[in-house]
């Protein structure tokens, strides 16, 4: 690996703990990682893992969090501002939950513009839908006519459309058909070549992660078990017990033995 | 499904039928009437609902021109013709005084109207505020907010409204203001829950993320999301509100006699319920009718506007 | 060749809305042996929907005809509800998605499972109990003294599902029908989960529907595998051959998978073909 010093998000010793007292729960324990810029970083691992926490307080969704979130070498403040908001976005889970009900796509790309004060409006509206690959027609529509795979488009222009850095990606696809996927999963790559983004993912299936991301890092509960490199996966070459069996289970199905 | 490229050259519409259904609009305006054009398609299926839009439309449009409609005027007494029995001169007869029931019952309906459409007018947005405010900020705001909210909804609302009246001193202006300080802590309970659970959703955080303050979440996509049950809930309580105003008029504490308010009407028809039913009765139909007309429209609302169906 | 456990002949399914009719399931046929047939597609191809008219449980809107729908003799078509409800837990169960949507929140998973078996089963407290205990061993629950007084909300995602297989199974069913059943549920133990469905089917000799999303997991998993696209069946053929898979849609659909074993730079967008809707299907390797 080359080193650079162009950190573009970086954390120390994030621990996310939920509840208080005796009942309390460490979601995310002492979790350190960093993202070059241009690079793709995928978080992997099975649900209470802690990995949709760690992107959530990234993202400043939740501010209680200990450690230090470093953004560019500079620790950033547990409530996020505007300017952090317009070097990084997310797209989530769930296209069907993450867009407004009753918000028209013009109406949500434009709020993004409003709120960021970006000027020509009309002319980036066209741009972004074009750029995701849904076109004018799809501007006066609401979420309910659009499938799945349109509204996570829509999702990823409301994101892009005012031209951030790094991308937060939450299980983009995990709720898409395999052609959808497959089509989402081309836009992004295409897109982070063409604008040279940072894309931090998350999710649960190794075949996505290893598609779009060059390193990866292996989540359970709460902690990084190891890091490594996309070709270091492929070639099975993991450490622990634990990525060795997720790695199992991930390409198919092996009836299991029980010893009774 | 595939992302369809959909064919933007297709021929314009010609007639407002084909610009309702054209599957691309192109423009804000046609869209959001189309959305409206298939809540009102939804709407139309509901029998029930659509009596009580057509019962309220009547007495909207009763209301209206009453003047026109009325065949007496109201205030005339004529203590000659007393108490007569529905005739094709008094066709739902006359009262103690001898004024004509049928032409009194128009003018009331613009009474009634009047209270029950002010006060949802106040009720809604106090209602909505209070409750968006308090789901969405939380904390100290939350509860201070909700104790007020729990003060109010402790007493029942008729006897609310007694107290501010007897405080005010009796009027329409007055019960307008009583009912309406009676009727919105149920709406703010219910604003608020329904905030609780969408400040929890993916399109506040998405919002969130893009840098929105809080008032601009809570006015451009928590309100909006809320307005459909406070709208449903808000018709819902049309029914109450006019039984409440009737109420007051009744004891009379609201409208004052000579107005032909309703329940002023029926209170002054009480003495002579044995003899003379029907200076009782019709008012008091006149109140059932409508409040059921607000019910069933109520209902079929909740049904075309619940955000659950999409 | 013996009956078939179940045999449907041209099912149709209609939805009729305030705009439109939806044809959502369109003439197919198949049966289905004392074996595991999955059936993959993507959303809105009819998967669940085939699922759900084979227990007669699709919702008031659907219009649902065929020529024959037999099980074990019986005749599907006519039979009264009354009848359904006989056999639908009885003999056929259904094993839906996501346990903590299919249990009852507010009893104990004990009781759940006794009550199922007391549904079918004129069975004393006690012996229901011992049934319900034996079944969750069966899934492998270690302690299932202390399972059993355990109420759904307390128990994980995959714990729950192995209690649903257990609830399902213990009429002993002829034919079990699976909607998605482990799509909610990590990979690691997902496979726990199939390999007790796996067992407890082989040991009972039982028919297992398999509708699932995932066809490498189909493939690994069933014995043979109905791909439908738009409501029609694409394409019937044995598991091991889906790989091998004739149908353009189903080498489509198996070609936009990313592979970890196979790096690529842009995967493969299916293309839809609109003869498919109409043209010819492949049974068994043999385009009909």
């Amino acid at each position: 690996m080359n080193v650079t010093t162009d950190k573009i998000i970086e954390t120390v010793g994030l621990t996310v703990a939920f509840g208080s007292g005796a009942t309390s729960t460490t979601a995310v324990n002492d979790v350190s990682f960093f993202l070059d810029r241009g690079e793709a970083f995928g978080l992997i691992g099975e649900s209470g893992c802690g990995k949709s926490t760690i992107l959530r307080a990234l993202a400043g969704l939740n501010p209680d969090y200990s450690g230090s979130i470093l953004s560019g070498n500079k620790e950033v403040g547990h409530r996020r501002d505007k300017a952090f908001f317009r070097r990084v976005q997310m797209v989530f889970q769930d296209p069907y939950a993450s867009l407004h009900p009753r918000k028209m796509v013009q109406n949500v790309l434009l709020e993004s513009l409003i709120i960021h004060g970006f000027d020509n409006h009309q002319k980036r509206i066209s741009a972004a839908l074009d750029a995701v690959g849904l076109g004018s027609a799809f501007r006066y529509r609401y979420p309910h006519e659009l499938s799945g795979g349109q509204r996570q488009r829509v999702a990823i222009a409301r994101a892009l459309i005012i031209e951030p850095e790094i991308l937060l990606l939450d299980e983009p696809t995990s709720a898409l058909d395999v052609s959808v996927q497959a089509e989402i999963l081309n836009l992004l790559k295409t897109l982070r070549r063409e604008r040279g983004l940072t894309y931090l993912m998350v999710t649960h299936d190794l075949a996505v992660v290893t598609h779009l991301c060059e390193r990866i890092a292996i989540m359970h509960s709460g902690r990084i078990l190891e890091e490594m490199t996309v070709e270091r996966i492929r070639a099975g070459e993991v450490k622990e017990e634990y990525s060795r069996n997720f790695l199992a289970a991930s390409i198919g199905y092996k009836p299991m033995e029980y010893a009774s | 499904m595939t992302d369809k490229i959909i064919d933007n050259s297709a021929p314009l519409p010609t007639t407002i039928g084909e610009w309702l259904r054209a599957p691309v609009p192109t423009s804000p305006f046609q869209a959001r009437t189309q959305q409206l054009w298939l809540k009102w398609w939804r709407l139309r299926s509901n029998a029930s609902a659509l009596f009580g839009l057509c019962v309220i439309l009547a007495i909207l449009a009763v209301a209206i021109f009453a003047p026109l409609l009325a065949t007496h005027d109201i205030f005339e007494q004529n203590l000659a013709q007393r108490l007569m029995r529905p005739s094709a001169i008094h066709w739902l007869g006359t009262d103690e005084l001898g004024r004509d029931i049928y032409s009194r019952l128009l003018f009331g309906a613009r009474i009634t109207l009047y209270i029950a459409c002010l006060t949802a007018i106040i009720v809604a947005p106090i209602g909505l505020l209070i409750g968006t405010s308090a789901g969405y900020i939380g904390g100290w705001v939350d509860i201070v907010l909700m104790r007020i909210v729990d003060i109010f909804l402790a007493f029942p609302s008729l006897i609310l409204a007694l107290a501010f009246v007897a405080a005010l001193g009796p009027g329409i202006q007055n019960a307008i203001i009583a009912i309406s300080l009676a009727s919105w802590p149920p709406i703010a309970r219910l604003a608020r829950a329904e905030t609780l659970t969408i400040r929890k959703s993916d399109y506040i955080s998405a919002i969130r993320l893009q840098g929105a303050s809080p008032l601009r979440i809570i006015l451009g996509h928590i309100v909006p999301m809320c307005m459909s049950s406070v709208v449903v809930r808000v018709t819902l309580n049309m029914a109450a509100i006019i039984l409440t105003a009737a109420g007051l008029g009744f004891l009379g504490l609201g409208a004052q006699p000579p107005s032909p308010e309703w329940g002023t009407m029926l209170s002054s028809g009480r003495e002579f319920m044995l003899t003379n039913w029907w200076i009782a009765a019709i008012p008091g139909c006149a109140i059932l009718l409508t409040s059921l007309a607000f019910n069933l429209l109520g209902d079929g609302l909740r049904d075309v506007l619940d955000p659950r169906n999409g | 060749m013996a009956e078939p456990l179940l045999r449907v002949e041209n099912l149709n399914v209609n939805f009729h809305t305030a705009q439109r009719v939806n044809h959502a399931v369109r003439g197919i046929s198949f049966s289905i042996g004392r074996e595991k047939v999955g059936i993959v597609g993507e959303s809105g191809s009819g998967k669940s929907l085939t699922g759900r008219s084979v227990l007669k449980l699709t919702a008031k809107a659907a219009k649902v005809t065929a020529d024959r729908m037999s099980f074990d003799g019986i005749d599907l078509l006519e039979a009264s509800e009354r009848q359904m409800r006989t056999i639908r837990g009885n003999r056929i169960s259904m094993i839906m998605q996501d346990p903590k949507f299919s249990l009852n929140p507010l009893m104990r998973v004990g009781h759940q499972i006794m009550e199922a078996y007391r549904l079918h089963h004129r069975a004393t407290v006690k012996i229901a109990r011992e049934k319900a205990l034996a079944m969750l061993e069966a899934v492998h629950i270690r302690n299932p003294d202390r399972v059993f007084q355990l109420l759904p909300h307390e128990v994980s995602g995959g714990m729950g599902q192995r209690i649903m297989i257990a609830m399902m199974l213990i009429p002993e069913p002829d034919l079990i029908i699976a909607d998605e059943p482990t799509s909610a549920l990590d990979v690691t133990v997902r496979r726990q989960v199939l390999s007790i469905l796996d067992e407890l089917i082989t040991r009972r000799n039982a028919g297992l529907m398999f509708i699932s999303h995932d066809l490498n997991l189909v493939a690994d998993f069933c014995d043979r595998v109905l791909v439908m696209y738009a409501g029609r069946i694409m394409e019937d053929l044995p598991a091991s051959e889906l790989h091998n898979a004739k149908h353009p849609y189903t080498q489509a659909l198996l070609e936009s998978l990313p592979r970890i074993d196979r790096p690529v730079d842009m995967l493969q967008i299916p293309t839809r073909d609109a003869a498919w809707l109409n043209g010819p299907v492949l049974k068994s390797g043999e385009w009909v």
